[in-house]
């Protein structure tokens, strides 16, 4: 299994117990949400809307590439990446 | 849930005014004021809502000559003047005939926003950020920016005597990077885009809980700022609305503070209620929210932006798709322009109405331009447009394509000689 590092954003903090940074397992962004779906129940239903997309207002990048440049969450998660899950209402 | 007091307890009172609670725009869940900016349930923007008292022309018109006049209508304590402040707002509305004339309209308003204490509309929602955040107990005020808000931050926090954390894209205008390093607060350049360091701000917010983000982490207070555009237009055309209205689009909040506006004013009685259309402009290299309203979509694919416009180069815009709603709720259009035409912009608009613009307003006037000869904006209409900012932060947009007209030896004959009389 490919072990990934993800960064947690203030309003999820609740589901991880305060935690900024958590490990996860997974190949591709999906296999990593579930992951931590399993670990943090409830945290999947933040971060997909109901038909399991993305959320509009969330912004995913796995190291430096925001997710929707490349294939959502089909993108692939190699081990040792750096997950970043922010809220996309920010800036200007 | 359920024993509201426990969060009651854990939070002070806070008093900003007649704003009430935030109000997610998604899925319209809501909760306390506090130092929130996106919904717990679905990570959408929070809304100020509000409780407006008795706000008339007459308690408006008595307000100081600043957006304090309107504190009635923003986040912000009853006492917000009396704490020192950069007191933005009721800049120039220009009546513009020589560049309608220019352009075949007949009659045109530039509301110059270069005229605010450092030069942008920013110095408005940093503000209202500002007052908030003292509000709510921070004590640093930061912010990722492309240059304007960089400006006005540093000004702000200076002028307020606590400290400022700025980032911005390391590539920017030199002048936006000397009128933000003046104010010596704290001023980090980062190898990135604009994208890059708003994301680094995100996360930086998340760890360091007592700064105050601006436009991240205290975004619902500072976005009402821009609602004072709204207002000082309707009250400085003697209480009405335009027919019109082009507005500049970076993140896309701007746009739709100002219809916000309107719509209060309308609701509050302050104006008769009449159509009015929105219309956004945008450059072609960083086109994402003309882009999607061109394409019939609700939702704005993100760009990498590329042009000179730096101060509108957000290709993730947040209120991308409010702006599209507004736009299209009013009859409205989303238009871009080529660098070389916001070159033109900024120049016809010096030439004809002596207001030097910087790269942004020479965006609106070329998009401008380009909406009257296609027939999406009528001629005949009363219009408004917006002058975001001011040209000498982006001398660099223009110098290579104006200069003298002669270069003579000091002497009459020389004068005489060339040609100029």
């Amino acid at each position: 299994m490919s072990s990934v590092s993800v960064r947690i954003p203030t309003i999820l903090r609740t589901y991880t117990g305060g935690e900024a940074e958590v490990t996860a397992e997974g190949a591709t962004l999906r296999a990593v949400v579930a992951d931590l779906e399993a670990s943090y129940r409830g945290i999947s239903a933040r971060i997909l809307d109901d038909n399991g997309k993305l959320r509009r207002f969330v912004n995913v990048y796995v190291g430096d590439e925001d997710v929707r440049f490349a294939d959502g969450l089909d993108t692939a998660t190699p081990a040792g990446a750096q997950i970043s899950i922010i809220p996309a209402v920010a800036g200007g | 849930m359920g024993e509201g007091p426990r969060f009651m307890a854990l939070t002070p009172a806070v008093n900003l005014g007649p704003a009430t609670a935030l109000t997610c725009r998604e899925c319209g869940n809501s909760r306390e004021l506090g130092p929130h900016y996106a919904c717990e349930e679905c990570f959408g923007p929070l809304e100020i809502s509000y409780d407006f008292g008795d706000v008339t022309r007459a308690s408006i018109e008595a307000g100081p000559r600043n957006i304090w006049r309107y504190r009635g209508l923003l986040p912000v304590p009853e006492n917000v003047a009396d704490t020192p402040n950069l007191e933005p707002g009721l800049t120039r509305l220009v009546r513009a005939d020589h560049l309608a004339e220019s352009l075949g309209l007949q009659r045109l308003w530039v509301k110059d926003d270069s005229g605010n204490p450092t030069h942008s509309f920013k110095d408005r929602v940093v503000a209202v950020a500002l007052a908030a955040a003292r509000e709510l107990g921070f004590k640093v005020l930061a912010c990722p920016s492309t240059g304007n808000l960089a400006n006005a931050v540093a000004a702000a926090a200076a002028r307020a005597g606590i400290r400022s954390a700025v980032f911005v894209p390391s590539n920017l205008e030199a002048q936006k990077i000397i009128t933000t390093a003046v104010y010596g607060g704290t001023f980090v350049t980062v190898d990135g885009n604009y994208d890059d360091v708003n994301r680094l701000a995100s996360e930086i917010a998340g760890e360091q809980e007592d700064w105050a983000f601006v436009n991240v982490n205290v975004r619902p207070y500072y976005a009402e700022g821009s609602k004072t555009l709204g207002y000082e237009i309707a009250e400085q055309l003697g209480w009405r609305l335009p027919d019109q209205i082009v507005v500049p689009i970076a993140s896309g909040s701007q746009l739709t503070k100002i219809d916000k506006a309107f719509q209060e004013f309308i609701r509050l009685g302050l104006v008769e209620d009449k159509p009015y259309k929105v219309f956004g402009a945008q450059a072609a290299g960083c086109d994402p929210v003309s882009a999607a309203f061109k394409a019939g979509h609700d939702v704005v694919r993100p760009v990498k932006p590329d042009t000179i416009a730096k101060s509108l180069a957000i290709g993730n815009p947040a209120d991308g798709p409010y702006v599209l709603d507004a736009v299209r709720r009013t009859g409205g259009a989303v238009e871009d322009v080529t660098d070389e035409q916001v070159v033109e912009g900024i120049r016809l608009l010096a030439r004809t109405e002596g207001i030097f613009g910087e790269t942004a307003g020479g965006v609106t006037v070329g998009v401008l331009k380009k909406l009257v000869d296609s027939g999406a904006l009528d001629p005949a209409a009363e219009t408004v447009i917006i002058n975001s900012g001011d040209g000498l932060k982006t001398l660099d947009a223009v110098a290579p394509v104006v200069g003298p007209s002669a270069n003579i030896a000091p002497s009459l004959a020389a004068f005489r000689a060339s040609g100029l009389a």
